[in-house]
Formats: structure tokens, C-alpha cells, sequence
């Protein structure tokens, strides 16, 4: 069976999608059954911040896909989650519909604010659900398809590509940054009022997002699992670890990386369309290279071609960013440029990598040789 | 330049007006010595009940061409001047504990001091007003020195009074100086054009021919709307025509000025990107953040000798290429060299250095922008024609971007280090064994990037806001330049900064400065894919690394 075969000789998989089942039948038990004033009480705040995570670590494990199978280091991520956000957050703009400050029936505040008089033709279709959830993954997919089959095609590899893709997602954002190009600029789409007829303040919707969120990591954990697992992922780590072989052994390298990069931009687009009902507002800044950059840490912490390592990284910087923020607001961005230096210098397998050294080291003669080697 | 005297005016004032004032113009003929009596008898006459008589009187001072005069004239016009009671003598008056202290309005001395009872002030209205700032500016012309007379003539320019033209043309027939004297044809040519006779207007359009001073234009546009002569009419239309045509050439002027300008910019950016990026193969996020050190060297250096701002540069830039070089050998000693060969590892690693710099600059000085002074020769314009001005800041920039950029390439093609450094980036065992200690020509090329990246702050620092987050707004762009340039070649760095540069401002007039950002941006991309080793890939061997 195709479950078996996926998660096979993934022990880290396992505890992974074990954990997070527990963290998604506890999290909403503790928060909607037990009451407020009971140490074991959960709070709404809580469960959305888990919630933020899990979408987090969605966009990670989609990073992880690229670069430690593929090599790619493909700083064009963030762009992709941002334009899922992006999606849903129209959707979620025109579900507001007359409540808005200025109170008109189809236009959202900003366009009413700079003199539009009817919707842009993009805009059109975004009141349904299923289209603006369609468009947060077709989107970053058919950006990711046109950019990566010209790229892929030319043989743009290393970091050409992540330079190029750094100058997209800058461009993008820029581009979201003015005005006329209809997304709200500089503020973005925020003041949401509910989804799908779900009131997004109340605690059942939090929870519901939060649960949303688990299911969609599972499934693309398990997803991006079945890929590796496959001939797909085997011919992929042939490109990662020596690229031109692999051409002249008869594969066709361009369209492997053409299929997994649009893939892993959609599942980006996923998190992103999760991710902003959660937070509550989408604005260009989510789209900025240094977003792209700092999410590629969270793997790398993690641990490069393990995918639940991306998951681990992902939750435990997010983690870390929104305590020291609180804790010690000067320290983050130390901390964080540290955590950069050093898991490249010492830990260039991440703490995925840590784990299987110690298990190693316990036990000196076990084959341990599952685990792709990955390469720079 | 052919001149017709001005016979009558258009817009004549009444007749009695125009004899008083042919009247007025021999008085200037007449001896100095009964000019002075003429003077003295009309400063009486300032103080009289009846405007009419105080106009004549402002007119006579006027031709008069004393220059103590010009200060009666600019008392009477600030409200200043009064009339001594007993003498009527005009005076200028400051409170003083008994009242007034009274100076005489044209000798300026002393005459003790007055009750308030035994002066009274000149009232002028809003006609006087007009006819003494013509006066003012006529008498400012005869200043004996030159700025004065610019500055007069640029004022006069369009003034329709037949007094000031008058004064405007006696002054031209013996101007020696070019500048004031193309000044005062000007204004001549711009009072003709209201002459009455169509060939006087016509002689005016044709002398206006090729003038990029906006005020030809504007009153040839206006000319355009009122006149009826035909040929006058078709006259300022060539001529109208030419001199759009001129202005729209120096338009384009000014725009490669500022795409050369803006190239320059990327060119000092991206120039120390080139030496880690292009020669060693690392890539330096933290190459923004250098160039921010070279810039707070600047405020520091500026911090240190507050009074000497005018040489600060001069201690800035050894200071910054100091700094920033030695804090590039320290991120190359501790960091990168554990990463050759795994170039993306480079770009997290030097991401996170990046990151701590910003962090240190915010802790340590200031998480606002700081201000950098400029010193005083970088401010102000090389004014080509009216039309034309280059910032001298500007025009320093290129020309140093494009000495760091010649010292880059005799640095690396005539010295033992750029020789050492070819080597290593070329063939890194190979180079070794010839005995080459490729750990120090490492530090010493990262050093050198980094130092010019510092050297490249203290230039961007005369231009732009000084912060912890300027690295950023310049390390996509440098990336993009020394991409798009080919990596590995100093030329090409040179040549697609500019062509970027130019390329952005020559789209920023019909697409906006983010939409032409954007599309340079896609170019690249674009490009990129056709060409994926830039404009001058590197040839041979090296290009497969």
C-alpha cells in the first residue's frame, strides 16, 4: 500500500506525523472543552500562533522539497506563499462585502479610498471559496511553471537560480508595493470579517484553521514523502548530486525540476492561503527576499533532505523568533544571524542530522546509510 | 544680435506720462552736475502730498544712476523712509529710548535724534510700488559689480516699463560681460515682442531664436495667443518650434546625465561584489552591509572632526576601505573559508553576518538614520545652459566611480596580488603548487572587495539616507549588475551598471520609478535565460567551475 511505502524507513516522519496527530486531538480539546481559568487551558491566542506554525512549517517542508532533493535553493518561496495569502485574502476581502469602513456593497475599503469606480477584472470571481482556494494554488504554480521553464530550459542552475529567483520575488514585491496595482499596496487586505460564513474572532473558527492547517501538513508532508520516495525523487537526487550525469544518462533534467519546483511553489501557495486567515492581514512585506532567506534557515536548522527536519526547523526558529521578540527584542536578529553561521559552519546536516549522529554513535555499527547525502 | 529701438511702446501709459518720461531719459544726458541738483531737488520732492509728483521724483533718482541712490529707493519701498518735518529732507529712522534716531537716507549720517512729531513717513501706493522695483532693478544694473547685474537683468527680464527698457539698453551698449549682456538682450528681445511696430516684434522673435531660457518660451507662447500679424505669427512659431525642439534634446541630456549617474551608483555597489562574487565565486550577502559600514565611517570620521567637514572625505574614504577591509578579512578568517565550494552554504552564512552588522550598527549608534553632511563643494550645479544643470554631488560620483573602478582593474591586471588573485580564482591547486599562499590571497581579495564596498558607502552616503537598512536597498541591485554583467569581468560590471542605470531613468518618465525598477528587474530575468553567463561571460576553463 502507498501509505506504507511512503513512510517506511522514515522513523523522524513517523514521530513527526505522530506528534502533531496528539498536538491536533489535544490543542483544541484543551482550548474549547477546558475552561478558561484552568492551568490546562489553551488560549485562542495559542492555538492561532500553533496554527501559524503549522502553516509555517507547510512553506518549509515545500523549501525542503527543492533544495535538499533537488538542490535548488530557490529563494522565490516567500512569493509563493505570498501569493497564496494574496488569493485568499481577496477572497476574504470581498466576503466583507458592505461592512466595511466606507460601506460600499462590492468594493473593498482601499479601492473606494482611491476613487475606483467598479472591481478590476481580476478581482472578479474572488467572492467564491472554491475559486480564490483554486487561485492561491494555480497561481503560485503557473508563476513557478513560466519562470522555471525558462530558467530550467537555459540551464540557470546554483546560484544564478537563487539569485534570479531572489530578483522575482523583489520585483513582485515591488510591484504589490504600488497602488495601481490593485492589491491594497502598502497596507495589503486586512480588517477580515469571516470565512466561509464562520465568524474568524470566534474560538471554533481559530480552531478550525488550526486543525485545517495540521491536515494540510500531514498531507503534504505526505505528498512531498510519496515524491521522494518514488522514481521521481530517486531521478531528482540524481540532478541534486550531479546534474549533467544525470542528463546524459537519458533523463530529462529540465522537466523533473520543472514538475517538483511548481509543486513545491503550489504547496507553498497552500500555506500562504492558511496562513492569512490565521494572522489576519496579507501586505507586501510577507513577499520580501529576506523572507525567502530566513525561511531557508528553518530548513537548514532543521535539516536539509529529511522533510519532517523542515518541520522541526520551521516550528522551533518560528518558536524562538516570537519569544525573543517578546523577551528580548535586541537579541532576535543577533540570534538569528548567529543561527545562520552556525548551523552552516557545524551543523551543515541541521538537528535532523544531530539525531542521527548520536543514534550512530550509540550504535556504531548500524547502517545508517538511508539518508541522501546532501551536498551544497 | 539685431536690435530695433524701441520708437513707442504698446501699452503707452497717457500721454502726459510719455512726454514726462522722454523727458526723464534726456535728463540722463544731461552733466553730472545739475544731475546731482536734479537728485537732491527730487529727494525733496518725495515727501509732496501728490503720488504724481513723488513718481516723477522716484523717476528722477532713478536715472540718476548714484548708486546711494538704490538704498533711498529700497527704504521708500520697505515703508522705511520718512521726511524730516523742517527740511522735508528724506531720512531713515530706528527707535531709540527719545524716540527716533534720524540717519540721512543718502548720505547716512547722523542727524541726532527726533520726537515722533518731527518726522513723518513717505506713503507710497501699489503704482509706486510697481515703478520702484523697476527703478531699483534699473539702478541695480549700473552695479559695478557683475552678480549684482546678472541678478538685476535676470529680474528684469519681461518687464514691460519703456523706463527700464531704456535703462535696459543703455546698460547693454556698454556691458562687457557675456553673461550679463546675453541677459540684457534677452530682456530687449522680450520687450520688443510688445512693441507695437510687427517688425520690431518680428526683429524680437527672430533674436529669441534658440533661447532655452523658459521665459523666451513662455512669452513666445503668449505672443503666439495674442498676435495677428502673419508673419510675425509664423515667425515665433519656427522659432517656438526650435526652441522645443532644443529643449527636448537637453531633456535627453539630463536624463543619461541621471541614468549615468543612478549607473554610477550600481557600479560602486556592485564593483566590490564583482571581486568576491565575480573573482572568488562567494556569495556575499553581507556585501550590503559593508557598504553601510563604509557609510557610518563617513558620520563617524565627520563625528570626529566636526569643524573640517569640507575634508572629511578626504579621511573618509582611506577610513571606510580600512574598516570595511579588515572586517571582510575577519568574516573570511572565521567564516567563509570553511565553505569554499559550497557557494549556497556561502549565501545563508553571510546572510547571518548581514544580519548581525545591522544588528550591531542599531545597538550601538542608532537604529534611526544618521545624518551625513555634505561638504560644501559637493553642493550646488555646473549650469551647462538655462535649460542644463549637472549636481556637482552627482558629477563627483561618476567621476569617482570611475576611478575605483580603474584602480579595481590596475589593482588586479598590473599588481603581484591581482596576478596572485587571477591564479587562485583560475586554478586553485594549480596555483599552489606554483608556490602561491592561496589562504592569504583569499583574505586579501574578500579584504579588498570589502573594502571598496566601503568606499562605496562613503560615496552613497553623499546621496542617500544613511541607516542600518541601506545594505539592503543595494545588494539585489548589486547582484543584478554583476550577473547581468558576466561574472568573473570587471568591465562588464561597468558596462551593465550604466546600461541599467541609464535603461531605468530613460523608462521612468512614461512607466513611474517602481514600474521601471520592476521591468529592468524582469529584463534581467529575462535575459538571464538567453544568455545565462551575462553580457561578457568569461571564456574557457574557468566558465564550467
Amino acid at each position: 500500500m502507498g501509505l506504507v511505502r511512503v513512510t517506511r524507513d522514515d522513523k523522524g516522519g513517523q514521530a513527526m506525523l505522530a506528534i502533531l496527530m496528539i498536538v491536533a486531538v489535544v490543542v483544541p480539546l484543551l482550548n474549547l472543552a477546558v475552561p478558561a481559568s484552568s492551568p490546562w487551558h489553551v488560549s485562542t491566542y495559542t492555538v492561532t500562533l500553533l496554527g501559524k506554525y503549522l502553516t509555517y512549517a507547510l512553506l518549509a517542508v515545500a523549501v525542503d522539497l527543492v533544495w535538499g532533493y533537488l538542490g535548488i535553493l530557490s529563494l522565490g518561496h516567500a512569493a509563493f506563499f505570498g501569493l497564496g495569502g494574496y488569493a485568499m485574502g481577496m477572497y476574504l476581502m470581498r466576503q466583507i462585502g458592505d461592512r466595511g469602513v466606507y460601506g460600499h456593497p462590492v468594493l473593498p475599503d482601499f479601492m473606494v479610498f482611491l476613487n475606483w469606480q467598479e472591481l478590476p477584472w481580476f478581482w472578479h470571481g474572488f467572492d467564491l471559496f472554491w475559486f480564490a482556494a483554486l487561485m492561491a494554488i494555480l497561481v503560485p504554480g503557473a508563476l513557478a511553471f513560466v519562470f522555471g521553464y525558462l530558467a530550467f530550459r537555459s540551464r540557470v542552475t546554483g546560484v544564478y537560480l537563487s539569485i534570479m529567483t531572489q530578483a522575482l520575488t523583489y520585483a513582485l514585491m515591488l510591484a504589490f508595493f504600488r497602488n495601481e496595482m490593485g492589491f491594497g499596496g502598502n497596507n495589503g487586505l486586512t480588517d477580515f470579517k469571516d470565512m466561509l460564513g464562520f465568524d474568524l474572532t470566534s474560538d471554533a473558527t481559530r480552531v478550525g484553521l488550526f486543525l485545517a492547517s495540521a491536515l494540510a501538513l500531514a498531507l503534504g508532508y505526505l505528498a512531498c514523502r510519496f515524491i521522494v520516495t518514488s522514481r521521481l525523487g530517486r531521478v531528482a537526487v540524481a540532478i541534486r548530486d550531479a546534474e549533467a550525469r544525470t542528463r546524459f544518462l537519458g533523463y530529462r533534467v529540465d522537466r523533473v525540476k520543472l514538475a517538483l519546483f511548481t509543486f513545491s511553489a503550489m504547496l507553498a501557495g497552500v500555506a500562504g492561503a492558511l496562513y492569512v486567515p490565521q494572522v489576519g492581514i496579507i501586505n507586501p512585506g510577507e513577499l520580501s527576499p529576506l523572507n525567502s532567506i530566513e525561511l531557508v534557515i528553518w530548513v537548514a536548522v532543521g535539516g536539509r533532505a529529511t522533510l519532517y527536519g523542515a518541520v522541526i526547523g520551521a516550528i522551533l526558529v518560528n518558536y524562538g523568533k516570537t519569544y525573543f521578540t517578546g523577551a528580548f527584542p535586541e537579541a532576535w536578529l543577533f540570534a538569528l544571524g548567529a543561527l545562520f553561521v552556525v548551523v552552516t559552519l557545524f551543523l551543515p546536516r541541521g538537528i535532523a542530522g544531530v539525531v542521527g549522529m548520536l543514534r550512530t554513535w550509540r550504535r556504531p555499527r548500524s547502517s545508517n546509510g538511508s539518508q541522501p547525502e546532501a551536498r551544497g | 544680435m539685431p536690435m530695433s529701438p524701441t520708437r513707442t511702446q504698446r501699452r503707452a501709459p497717457s500721454p502726459s506720462w510719455h512726454g514726462l518720461l522722454w523727458g526723464l531719459v534726456l535728463l540722463a544726458l544731461i552733466p553730472l552736475n545739475s544731475l546731482a541738483d536734479a537728485l537732491d531737488a527730487a529727494l525733496i520732492d518725495l515727501s509732496d502730498r501728490s503720488f504724481e509728483v513723488k513718481q516723477a521724483a522716484v523717476e528722477v533718482i532713478a536715472v540718476s544712476g548714484d548708486p546711494r541712490a538704490l538704498k533711498v529707493l529700497e527704504a521708500l519701498l520697505d515703508g522705511d523712509l520718512y521726511a524730516r518735518t523742517s527740511d522735508r529732507r528724506p531720512v531713515l529712522a530706528a527707535a531709540s529710548p527719545a524716540g527716533f534716531r534720524l540717519r540721512d537716507a543718502l548720505e547716512g549720517t547722523d542727524l541726532g535724534e527726533a520726537d515722533r512729531r518731527d518726522i513723518r513717513k513717505i506713503t507710497i501706493n501699489n503704482r509706486m510700488r510697481t515703478q520702484l522695483r523697476s527703478a531699483i532693478a534699473a539702478l541695480t544694473l549700473a552695479s559695478p559689480d557683475a552678480v549684482l547685474r546678472l541678478s538685476a537683468a535676470r529680474e528684469l527680464l519681461g518687464d514691460p516699463d519703456p523706463l527700464v527698457v531704456e535703462a535696459i539698453r543703455a546698460q547693454f551698449e556698454r556691458e562687457e560681460d557675456k553673461q550679463v549682456r546675453d541677459s540684457l538682450a534677452l530682456a530687449l528681445a522680450l520687450a520688443s515682442l510688445r512693441d507695437e511696430d510687427p517688425e520690431a516684434r518680428l526683429s524680437g522673435v527672430s533674436a529669441l531664436a534658440g533661447s532655452l531660457d523658459p521665459s523666451a518660451r513662455n512669452a513666445l507662447t503668449r505672443l503666439l495667443g495674442e498676435e495677428t500679424d502673419p508673419h510675425v505669427r509664423a515667425g515665433a512659431q519656427r522659432v517656438l518650434a526650435g526652441i522645443e525642439q532644443k529643449l527636448k534634446l537637453n531633456a535627453a541630456a539630463e536624463t543619461l546625465f541621471f541614468g549615468l549617474s543612478l549607473g554610477s551608483v550600481l557600479v560602486l555597489a556592485a564593483i566590490g561584489l564583482a571581486i568576491t562574487f565575480g573573482v572568488m565565486g562567494v556569495i556575499n550577502m553581507a556585501h550590503g552591509e559593508l557598504i553601510m559600514i563604509g557609510a557610518y565611517s563617513t558620520y563617524l570620521v565627520q563625528q570626529a572632526m566636526p569643524g573640517l567637514i569640507d575634508y572629511s572625505l578626504f579621511v573618509a574614504i582611506p577610513a571606510a576601505f580600512l574598516i570595511a577591509g579588515l572586517l571582510g578579512v575577519l568574516i573570511e578568517r572565521t567564516v567563509i573559508r570553511f565553505l569554499y565550494g559550497r557557494p549556497l552554504e556561502t549565501l545563508l552564512a553571510t546572510f547571518g553576518i548581514s544580519l548581525i552588522l545591522q544588528q550591531l550598527v542599531r545597538t550601538t549608534i542608532s537604529a534611526q538614520n544618521v545624518a551625513v553632511q555634505n561638504p560644501s563643494w559637493m553642493s550646488g550645479a555646473l549650469q551647462i545652459n538655462p535649460a542644463l544643470a549637472l549636481t556637482y554631488s552627482r558629477l563627483y560620483i561618476l567621476v569617482f566611480a570611475l576611478l575605483v573602478f580603474l584602480a579595481l582593474l590596475l589593482i588586479l591586471k598590473r599588481t603581484a596580488l591581482g596576478l596572485q588573485v587571477r591564479a587562485v580564482s583560475q586554478n586553485r591547486s594549480m596555483a599552489r603548487a606554483l608556490g602561491v599562499r592561496s589562504a592569504r590571497v583569499d583574505a586579501l581579495t574578500f579584504g579588498l572587495g570589502a573594502g571598496v564596498a566601503g568606499v562605496a558607502g562613503v560615496a552613497l552616503s553623499q546621496l542617500t539616507n544613511v541607516g542600518p537598512n541601506m545594505g539592503q536597498a543595494y545588494i539585489i541591485d548589486s547582484f543584478m549588475v554583476v550577473v547581468f554583467g558576466g561574472v568573473g569581468n570587471l568591465w562588464g560590471t561597468l558596462v551593465a551598471g550604466l546600461t541599467l542605470g541609464v535603461a531605468n531613468k530613460l523608462m521612468e518618465p512614461w512607466a513611474g520609478a517602481v514600474l521601471a525598477k520592476i521591468l529592468v528587474l524582469v529584463f534581467i530575468i529575462l535575459f538571464i535565460q538567453k544568455r545565462p553567463r551575462g553580457l561578457f561571460p568569461q571564456r574557457g576553463r574557468a566558465a564550467d567551475g
